[in-house]
């Protein structure tokens, strides 16, 4: 069996005259977590929707599950999104949907459960991620670590085999993402799926991450195991795990 | 030298070229999704709502008022040659072929159409359509189809209300308050309206209702930069719809009537 559940191969993207992603090559591992780390608009974000066909490379290949994924037509690629979840930086709700309708539109739009169990579904998650009584609210009407948590409960709602989470702990107070972090860790050690997470909280991040890759000027310039990043020689990483360390406090030093 | 001037007449015109064929495309695309299983029947009902049951204030309004204002002016015309009888026939004819399915489609192009592209584009700049696309599902079998669909279902309805309207708002000033015969205003209008002077404005209607819809759903669909890219997509939706189905009103008149 296939250990690796998504290869990047000398991935370039470019945006009008701005070079974003100058040959991503990256290989993640199946029923694993990844984080990737780098600074804010370093093409993060922008490597994470490749992965899934939102956006399509200049060059460079992507494998999952056997296809060569920025080869294939649309219906092809439906067929390997079903593989995925999502959750967007911004989080992307449905904002003519409240809060219940919104975690449960995947459900309803790819299986054909009952209502009952779609509610009983939806409630479980929105309690894993600490929301209770906002079902009928709508996104508007949220606060923005609120609409993530949403978010996250929908990306997880179908169980897909990867997912992907573009910042879940961003925009949260320190508790809720602990709790966040240790639904994810919870969630990916029981499941065994493949997680790929990006995110600025190193420290958090060290916590759940089996791997790390350290996007910098548009490459992939550290990939390891946290303990491996940590005794990093390379200067962006250095300089980047400089940045979390708190004077005098022990939590700072990952 | 003089690759730039023809650049500078063919890159303007060439962008129109593609953005006409885009927005057929756009078109073609929501019928083939529209027409797919599963049918979302309950988007189409929820834009009919509002398209159709919202706009029927705006469109009586106005449809009101366009018959009086046009049985004031044609009463003074036709007073001159003593045929203040046609007044009602005028109304009718001008309501029902013209001013109704035009009107309508304006009013709603303004109210419903600027939605269409506010809400499609802040679907696209907070991402809401790539979530869509993420999971699988097609956001023009989602987003544009039903909108399409309830357009080109509501437009000959909002329009018959406007021709009823109308012509009762005409009847109210030229027999009520301008004191025509009522017999010679109801008879003549009888007479001379043809049952296909109301089906073809219908059917401008529906077209205007396609036309609306799609252009409407392609600005906001494709709409960049942030808030003040929805902000632009809706007036060009508002603009580029209305001038549309005034281009369209001529060529389908000449060739119905
Ligand atoms: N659709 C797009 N069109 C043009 N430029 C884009 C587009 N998407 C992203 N970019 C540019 O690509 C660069 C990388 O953006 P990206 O969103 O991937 O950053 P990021 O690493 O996720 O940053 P952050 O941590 O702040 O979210 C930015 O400079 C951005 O301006
Ligand atoms: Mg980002």
């Amino acid at each position: 069996m296939e250990d690796k559940a998504i290869r990047i191969i000398d991935i370039h993207k470019s945006f009008g005259t701005q070079k974003v992603l100058d040959g991503i090559n990256l290989e993640i591992e199946k029923g694993k977590i990844t984080v990737i780390i780098g600074q804010s608009g370093g093409g993060k974000s922008v490597l994470m929707k490749h992965l899934i066909g939102l956006l399509k490379p200049d060059e460079g290949e992507i494998w999952i599950d056997g296809a060569e994924i920025t080869q294939l037509n649309e219906k092809e690629l439906n067929n390997v999104r079903k593989k995925f979840g999502m959750l967007f930086q911004e989080a992307a709700l449905f904002d003519s949907m409240n809060v219940f309708d919104n975690v449960a539109f995947p459900l309803r739009e790819h299986t054909k459960l009952s209502e009952k169990e779609i509610e009983s579904i939806v409630e479980e998650r929105l309690r894993q991620v600490g929301l209770r009584g906002v079902t009928e609210k709508m996104p508007s009407e949220l606060s923005g670590g609120m609409r993530k948590r949403v978010g996250l409960a929908r990306a997880l709602v179908l169980d897909p085999d990867i997912i992907l989470f573009d910042e879940p702990t961003s925009a949260l107070d320190p508790v809720i993402a602990l709790t966040i972090e240790e639904l994810i860790k919870e969630t990916q050690k029981y499941m065994k799926k493949t997680y790929v997470v990006i995110s600025h909280d190193i420290l958090g991040m060290f916590r759940i991450a089996d791997k790390v890759a350290m996007l910098y000027d548009g490459r992939i310039v550290e990939y390891g195991t946290p303990y491996e990043i940590k005794r990093s020689n390379n200067e962006a990483t250095k300089e980047f795990l400089r940045a979390t360390k708190i004077p005098g406090l022990s939590g700072g030093d990952v | 030298m003089s690759g730039d001037i023809a650049s500078k007449i063919f890159s303007p015109l060439l962008r129109f070229v593609k953005e006409v064929g885009n927005i057929g495309l756009m078109f073609l695309e929501s019928m083939y999704w529209g027409f797919r299983r599963p049918f979302k029947i309950n988007y189409i009902f929820k834009q009919m709502e509002f398209i159709g049951v919202n706009s029927i204030s705006v469109v009586v309004i106005t449809g009101i008022f366009t018959g009086m204002v046009l049985a004031l002016q044609s009463y003074h015309g036709f007073r001159k040659f003593g045929a203040e009888g046609l007044v009602g026939t005028t109304v009718a004819l001008s309501m029902t072929r013209e001013l109704g399915p035009v009107l309508t489609s304006l009013m709603v192009t303004g109210r419903a159409g600027s939605a269409m592209a506010a809400e499609l584009g802040t679907m696209r700049v907070t991402e809401q359509i790539d979530a869509l696309i993420v999971m699988a599902l097609n956001p023009i079998k989602y987003l544009v189809a039903p909108r399409v669909f309830a357009s080109f279902l509501m437009l000959p309805i909002l329009t018959v209300i406007s021709d009823f309207v109308g012509i009762l708002g005409g009847y109210l000033i030229a027999v009520k308050l301008l004191g025509v015969n009522e017999g010679a205003f109801i008879n003549k209008m009888v007479k001379y309206v043809e049952i296909e002077d109301i089906y073809n404005g219908l059917i401008k209607a529906a077209f205007f209702g396609i036309i609306l819809s799609v252009i409407s759903c392609y600005k906001g669909f494709y709409t960049k930069g942030g808030a003040e890219g929805v902000g632009r997509a809706t007036t060009e939706a508002v603009v580029v719809s209305s001038v549309t189905i005034l281009i369209f009103d001529y060529v389908l008149t000449s060739l119905m009537f």
